[in-house]
């Protein structure tokens, strides 16, 4: 007994809708995330007992800012993709589910607003 | 008429398996992780402003339990990270015999705890050279 329609069963595909796409970039996200985290984490290291110059030096080049957005962006897409799955698991009342997801959403952007425009304001030295 | 169904699984009659136990942890991680982005988008911030805003930074963030919480933020990054490899191999069928799940499971436990004992070292070097 399956509930997959006839259809489905002989194109051997799962949806291709909303719930693939998510899932799908939910694993991209993560794909590129293991090499984000490792350079992140060692330079991190390399960072600590910096003081504030070395730090904008550090950030203001090209490669730095382009990494720490690419891991801090990614993280906040993936870290949001994966709290809506958590939150659509726990929280069944309609209004606290629909609360918890907009505020996941817009705290993702606001700071992802935020990394962008603090790393620019670096790199053009501003 | 609503009927009293019979829950599955009774998670409070469960025996806790090991697991089960990694699984949840995956999950714990992910949602602190998200949770400490905002330290992250903090620091950037206080780069860019430099001045009194760094500095406070900078303060706020060597407080023992800021430094307690950035711990166990790297833990659950390196946990989550190992589990999230593991998690990717499952996506494309490898590693669902139960042997291969335990010893992939140890090997996410040791390793993480690994990567996190030679961060701490390599940063508390790093800080006493610098101090
Ligand atoms: C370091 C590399 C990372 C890898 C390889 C990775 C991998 C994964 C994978 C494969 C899943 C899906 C698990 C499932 O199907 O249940 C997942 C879930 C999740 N991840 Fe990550 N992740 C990483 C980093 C992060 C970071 C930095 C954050 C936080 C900003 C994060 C937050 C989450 C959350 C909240 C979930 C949902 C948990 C759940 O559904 O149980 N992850 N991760």
């Amino acid at each position: 007994m399956s509930l997959r329609s006839p259809l489905s069963k002989a194109q051997g595909l799962g949806s291709a809708k909303h719930g693939f796409s998510h899932w799908w970039w939910q694993r991209v996200t993560a794909i590129a995330l293991i090499p984000l985290t490792l350079w992140f984490v060692y330079s991190l290291v390399c960072l600590l007992g910096s003081d504030h110059a070395q730090l904008s030096q550090w950030l203001a080049q090209p490669i730095n800012a382009s990494l720490v957005l690419l891991f801090v962006l990614t993280a906040l897409f993936h870290g949001q993709t994966g709290m809506q799955v958590v939150i659509e698991d726990y929280v069944h009342s309609t209004w606290l589910n629909l609360t918890l997801l907009l505020s996941i959403k817009f705290a993702s952007v606001a700071m992802a607003v935020l990394a962008i425009i603090s790393v620019l304001k670096v790199v053009l030295g501003g | 008429m609503l009927k009293e169904r019979p829950l599955s699984p009774h998670l409070q009659v469960y025996r806790p398996q090991m697991t089960s136990m990694l699984s949840i942890l995956h999950r714990a991680t992910g949602v602190f992780l998200f949770l400490g982005s905002p330290l992250l988008v903090y620091s950037l911030w206080g780069i860019a402003e430099g001045g009194t805003h760094f500095q406070q930074m900078t303060d706020c963030l060597s407080h023992w339990f800021a430094q307690l919480l950035i711990l166990g933020w790297i833990y659950s990054l390196f946990y989550h990270f190992c589990n999230g490899i593991r998690h990717l191999f499952w996506d494309v069928g490898h590693g669902y015999e139960m042997k291969t799940l335990y010893a992939s499971g140890n090997a996410v436990l040791l390793i993480s705890i690994a990567l996190t004992a030679i961060t701490a070292y390599f940063a508390l070097q790093n800080l006493g050279g610098a101090a």
